[in-house]
Order: C-alpha cells, then structure tokens, then sequence
C-alpha cells in the first residue's frame, strides 16, 4: 500500500547509482560524452528536425540517433510506434538498466522528468487535424503515444519490467526533481530500487516558443559570460539506477556515485524569470547541503544550471557567491550547456551523469567558448579541460514555474 | 506513520464553482447538459460539457499573475481557494503549504494557440502565449497567489495519477516538510482535446474544471475526513492488463466487513448520491461512457454490493479532474456524516489502476493494516 505505510527506517539507507544511461548531441553513452563533456566540445548545427527559417535562432544540439534501436523485449510494432523522445528515453534507460546488472523485476519505480514528451505526436495530430480534418489515420495511436507515462511504461516493459511510472513536470527541473523524487522513495523506505531520469526531445513547438521569448542566442550559448545574449536548445536523455548501499552490496555491483542530497523549493517571483537575488537558489543549494551533510568547503565543483539567459546566470551566479561565501573564490563551476545546449525536462538528468563522470574521471567539464566573467561571478568558471580532485559536486536546475532542484553526488572510492 | 486529515475540498465544474455545486448535481442524478465545440473543417460538431462562466467575476481575477492565466489557471485557483477557505484567515507567517497539482493533457488551450500560431508564422508567434502552454503553469500561478507555497510539484498521467499526487502529499505531510498539502486534479477542454476522445472513447463527452483536497497532519482543522488507504499503483503492461491491474486494486483495497447497507438499499445507482444510514460505505467509481475503460472497472466491482456513485454519468470525462471529483465526492460524502467511508475506484486510461479509501475520521483507524512491501524489498 502506498498509504499506510510501513514504517519508515529508523535511518535512511544510504542511495547509490548502480547504472546511468545518457544521450546527448555528444554521442550515445557514456564515453563519447566523458569524452566531449571532457574537452568542452559544443554540439550545435543546423536544426535539421523542422523549418526554422522564420525563427531568429538556427542552430540546437541534434542527436543523430542509431540506425537502429537496442534488442529489448519490445515487438518491431512496439518501437515503429517510437518517435525521437520515446527513442532516446529507451538508449538512455537501457544503458543504465546494462550497466547495473539488474534482472528484470515487478514493482521497480520509474521516475521521470519531461516537459514535452511526445509532443511531435501531438504536433502530427493538430497539424493532420487542421490540414486534413476528415483524415483520421494515425490520429488515435497519435493521441495515447504523446503521453509521457505511455513511452515509460512502454520502455519499463522493453527491460522485461513493470512498476509504479511517476512523470514530473517542473519544467526544466524536472529531471533532477525525478532524481531527487525516486531517492526519497529509497531514503522513506518504499523502495529498494528505482530507475530515475529525465527524456525531451527536440520539437518545433517548444523551439519556436523559445525563439519568441527572445530567449535563444543567436551567436554562440555562452552561460556567464558577461556577452551572453541566451541559451540554445538541444535535446537527449538520461537514467540512473538508484539503489540501496545494502542492496548494491549484497549483489556486488560495481557503483558509480552516491546520491547524497536533494532540495527543491518553488520561487513565487515570475512565470518565466527567476528572483533576480536567487533566493530560492539558495534555498535549495542550502537543503540539498544539508541533507547531504557537506558545507560549501566540501564541494569541489558545481554544475551550474547556467542557460546563458542575462536573467538566470546573474541570479544563479549571486545565489551560488551567497552560498559559498569565501569558498566562492576557488569553487569551479561550469554549465555543461555551453556543449550540449538546454534540454529542458531532461537537463538535471543528463547533469547529473556529467557530475558522475567527473566524479569517476576526476576532470572538470569546460565551457569552452567563455571568454569574459559576468561581474556578478566571483567564482572561477572553469573554461579550459583540466584533471581535478573531485569529490563532492553540486548539480542545480531550474524551471519556468519557478521550481528550483539540487542535487549532492559524491564520489565512491 | 501520520495519520492524515481532509481539511478542506474545492471544486470547479461543469456544475459550476464550488463543491456544494457539484454535490447538488450529482444529488440531482440528471447528466449536466452537452454543449457543442466546433470543430474547424467539420460541420459536424463535438460535444463537450463546458464549465459555466462564474455567477460573479471571481476576486482572484485581480491577481497580476492571473491576466493571461488559461482557463486551467483559474479552475486550479478557484478550487485551491475554496479548498483553503477556512485556513486562510489564521494561518500564522511560518505556515508551510505543499502543492501538488496532476494533469493529464494539461494547458491544452494555449499549446493550440501557440502551435497554430507558429504553423502559420514562426515568426509572430505570440510570446505571450508559450509559458502558459508548459504542465507548471497552473502551479506556478496558485504558488503566486497563496504565496506560502514551501514545496511543488507537477505530475503528469493519466487520471489515478491523482492518488500518486496524494501519496505524495501525504509522504511530505509524514515527513514534516510541509505543515498543509493541497492536492489538485485539473483539466482544460478544447476542440483537439476533445476530437482526441472521440477517436479514442466515441460516446465520452468531455468535460473540464478541477478539484482540490487540502490534507493536514492534524485532526483539529479537518472535516472530520481521513485519508484510511492508497493502494499500490497497478500498472499496466502486456503481462498485466487494464482488468488484471483493476482487479489486484480492488482486492488490495479490500472490502468493507461490516457497515454493509441492508439489500433494500444495496441499489446501484448511475449517479444520485443514496440516502443510507451513516454506517454505509460508497464506492464513488470512475465508470462512464468509456465502453473500454469501464469493462475493466465494472468488472473488478462486480462483487460490490454497497452503494456507488459514478460521478462521470453526471459530469463527463474530466479526465485528472474527473479523478479529483471522485475524491472530492468521496470525502464530501464523509463530511457530511452521509457514510462512514468511501472508496474510490480509479482505473485509469493508460497508465495504471489505483484506489483509496477515504473514512470518518474518529473510525479510519481502524481499518489500518501495515503498508506492504514493494517486490524488491526483502523482508
């Protein structure tokens, strides 16, 4: 019963990543984004997808997607159903579900973050039914696989699986609050493992409403610089395989990280624009710290939520010199954005397998293309590929809405 | 483990903006009336029953956040406020409030907007429009307005998501993260959505609105409602189908083994809410004109012998809304000492089946057995 419950562990288990699944602009899987998330590659072309010839910016992170999808338990009538969303959602989660060296189970929680699903089957619907109202091909496979909890329930199903699928939509938070979400069902005692990420791809409605807010660049995504003139887009997912310490232990998996803290809060400031002071920034900086149980002089790096919008990096940049007080002068931080571009409900997914690599990998994640410090950072924003000691990472994001997450990894020795 | 309280229900819909609104239409036990939606390029319309305009202009209106809001918008604030009525006069300054608002096709009117706009010309495409087209936006806006909101989320599903959205709370409520959690289910009705339902579920008639529970760890301000169970989320798959997960619902959610109505009043009835002795339980179903769904549902409550009620014969397909009416109906009807509990029945589209039971407060207790065990947890 999810209520009442039985009663929660007298301490919370510890929670550890087991598997983690990314796909990016960068590539598909964990060594060619280490190895572009490493170098600071930037990942942006053309947009391929749809006609942008009437929207300001032209460019996003595409992925080129595999010719052909991963063997699963799927029929080749299950996955033609796929669209782009669906498609990187299941190499993402099956990546991960590889790497843990889980079998298949009843009862596994999949938590995941979106924004838009599969909003190109709700694009083909509205365009067929306006363009050719009497033409109902297609229209009703169409209205089920646009919904999110569909193509996770589909994908859980791919893995031999089957579970309570929860989807958050906190905008472009939603993936770290997955994360955060399937750790407090492990830390409360509901679950032993959950599969948590996050899955958006790139459409052309979400890219022309970018595109009008005026909130796309139109040179280069350049977060905290002080010429930054906003962010691009891109698109992709990522999973992790949460699980106990006991757990992980008892089975002897290899693990990649521990999950140590979490906070989330909502800024009331605005639909679209942060509080310019980053009040809640700090908040849930604060909470996820707490719970983890580490100060701002145990964080060796933080992965910045870093859009390259003049509205958020100002914000996030006082929220993270509040925060870390003197420890700001030496604390790097970076936005894996300038490589890899916004990708909205999957972004603190994908943001926190980057943390892992860094962990696993000991470098930092460079913003290449930066060149002059916004005033208001004063903190070093790392913008050359270099070797660190790296411990303690901190992963924030934020959605329009105003729902702040954080994330505390540490490395696993 | 807390025990959780009901401290206050809000509702919008076609029956109008407030609960009392809502149980009189259901009491009334005649379908709400069917509006039609044009469709453009079809002369043939879609039917649709449509939330009346409010008898006043509603104060929250005035809300600088709320200029813009989509329909969405305001049936979550109205429904919020109704639900906190009687908490907002006294709350003291630290008052931390959770929100946990569900959706299942969420702000569909200004994704259209939005869309054609940019089909047309990417160009003028409204910036106005785009942020309200997100599943956060009504959050976002209720967060404004009550301006105590400590922690919020969105969950997107299909309509038992609603009970995954009380699970929540009531996880936050144990926890001592929040010291009051609303929990609202909501809808918007367009034409796409609508001409969506009818490929899918031909005689639903969609319908929109929200409904809000307010949950609290203390039994001094409820009405008198407490949350007895939820059940597991029984998700659906090729291994276990909608009506093998409706079944493992209901016996999960159990049966009643006592208070049962005599048989003269073991009527089933489509929607009017019985008259029964204050010792009856309901089963307040999700059963409609969803020939599909409802097989499932139907028959997973065959052996129900108590008095239901099925809020959809009435209201129509609310889809997330739907879900919260039904647990608004279900408390209200505790509230009102009209049962001893109430059960809610949801099995949902696509996703999965779950129930709850909600009960008097003074008796839910009782029914209390431990939680069990996810499949991966050992004992």
């Amino acid at each position: 019963m999810l209520f009442p419950t039985t009663s929660p562990p007298q301490a919370p288990p510890r929670v550890v990543i087991t598997g983690a699944g990314i796909v990016t602009a960068l590539g598909l899987g964990w060594k060619p984004n280490a190895e572009g998330f490493r170098a600071g590659r930037p990942a942006f072309r053309p947009v391929s997808h749809f006609d942008v010839r009437r929207q300001r910016a032209k460019n996003a992170a595409e992925v080129d997607l595999p010719a052909s999808l991963p063997p699963t338990r799927l029929s080749a009538k299950q996955t033609a159903r796929f669209d782009r969303a669906a498609s990187l959602l299941l190499l993402a989660t099956h990546e991960a579900w590889q790497q843990s060296g889980w079998e298949p189970m009843e009862n596994l929680p999949f938590v995941l973050g979106t924004t838009a699903g599969g909003m190109s089957f709700g694009e083909a619907y509205f365009r067929q039914a306006v363009q050719t109202p009497r033409r109902h091909h297609h229209q009703s496979t169409r209205a089920v696989h646009y919904q999110p909890q569909v193509q996770a329930r589909t994908v859980l199903e791919a893995l031999g699986s089957n579970g309570p699928v929860t989807i958050v939509s906190n905008a472009c938070a939603s993936g770290s609050n997955a994360i955060g979400h399937a750790w407090e069902l492990i830390r409360c005692g509901q679950a032993e493992r959950a599969l948590a990420g996050g899955y958006d791809a790139l459409t052309e409605l979400v890219f022309s409403g970018f595109d009008a807010l005026q909130a796309l660049s139109t040179t280069v995504c350049r977060p905290f610089d002080a010429r930054r003139d906003g962010l691009a887009l891109g698109e992709g997912a990522a999973v992790v395989a949460l699980e106990t310490l006991e757990s992980a232990r008892r089975r002897g998996a290899p693990i990649l990280g521990e999950l140590v803290g979490y906070g989330t809060a909502i800024d009331q400031h605005h639909l679209t624009q942060p509080q310019p002071q980053g009040d809640t920034t700090l908040t849930v900086m604060k909470q996820a710290c707490t719970t983890a149980g580490v100060t701002p002089g145990d964080v060796d790096y933080i992965n910045a939520h870093g859009t390259g919008t003049v509205l958020n990096d100002s914000s996030e940049a006082l929220a993270i010199s509040h925060w870390a007080g003197q420890r700001a002068a030496t604390l790097p931080v970076s936005s894996t954005k300038a490589s890899i571009g916004h990708l909205l409900g999957a972004a603190g997914a994908v943001e926190a397998v980057v943390c892992l690599m860094t962990l696993r990998e000991q470098w930092l994640p460079p913003e290449t293309l930066f060149e002059t410090p916004d005033p208001a950072c004063n903190f070093p924003i790392v913008h050359q590929p270099r070797d660190a000691r790296v411990h303690v990472v901190l992963s924030n994001s934020f959605g329009f809405g105003g729902v702040n997450a954080s994330l505390v990894l540490r490395r696993w020795t | 483990m807390s025990r959780i309280f009901v401290a206050g229900l809000g509702a919008v819909s076609p029956a109008g903006w407030n609960v009392a609104a809502l149980r009189a239409a259901l009491d009334q036990g005649e379908p709400l009336p069917v509006q039609s939606l044009e469709r453009p390029g079809w002369e043939k319309p879609l039917r649709a029953r449509l939330v009346p305009n409010p008898t006043s202009r509603p104060e929250f209106l005035t809300h600088p956040r709320l200029r813009r809001a989509s329909p969405i918008t305001h049936y979550v604030v109205a429904s919020a406020l109704e639900a906190m009525a009687q908490w907002r006069a006294d709350r003291d300054p630290g008052f931390r409030l959770g929100l946990v608002v569900c959706l299942q096709s969420g702000c569909v009117n200004y994704s259209c907007r939005f869309y054609e706009e940019t089909l047309k010309d990417p160009a003028t495409a409204s910036p106005l429009l785009f942020p309200e087209t997100v599943y956060a936006a009504p959050a976002s806006h209720l967060a404004a307005v009550l301006g105590n909101i400590s922690l919020a989320s969105s969950l997107v599903g299909d309509p038992a998501t609603f009970l995954q959205g009380i699970s929540l709370s009531a996880q936050w409520l144990g926890e001592n993260r929040v010291d009051a959690c609303l929990v609202i289910g909501a809808e918007e009705t367009n034409w796409i959505l609508a001409d969506a339902l009818w490929h899918l579920e031909r005689p639903a008639i969609l319908t929109a609105g929200a409904g809000a529970i307010c949950l609290c760890r203390e039994p001094e301000p409820s009405i008198g409602v407490e949350l007895a169970a939820i059940t597991d989320a029984h998700t659906y798959s090729t291994q276990n189908r909608r009506t093998q997960a409706a079944r493992a619902m209901r016996e999960q959610l159990g049966a009643p083994t006592s208070c049962r109505p005599t048989s003269e009043q073991n009527k089933k009835i489509a929607g009017r809410m019985p008259a029964l002795p204050v010792d009856a339980e309901l089963l307040c179903d999700g059963v409609g004109n969803s020939p599909r769904t409802d097989a499932a549902e139907l028959a997973a409550w065959r052996d129900w012998n108590g008095p239901r009620i099925s809020p959809k014969h009435i209201l129509g397909e609310g889809l997330m809304a739907a879900a919260a009416w039904q647990c608004v109906t279900a408390c209200d009807a505790v509230a009102g000492g009209r049962f001893a509990a109430a059960n809610v029945s949801l099995v949902g589209s696509n996703q999965q089946a779950m129930g709850a039971r909600f009960a008097r407060a003074d008796s839910a207790i009782s029914h209390l057995s431990p939680g069990r065990s996810p499949g991966n947890i050992r004992p």
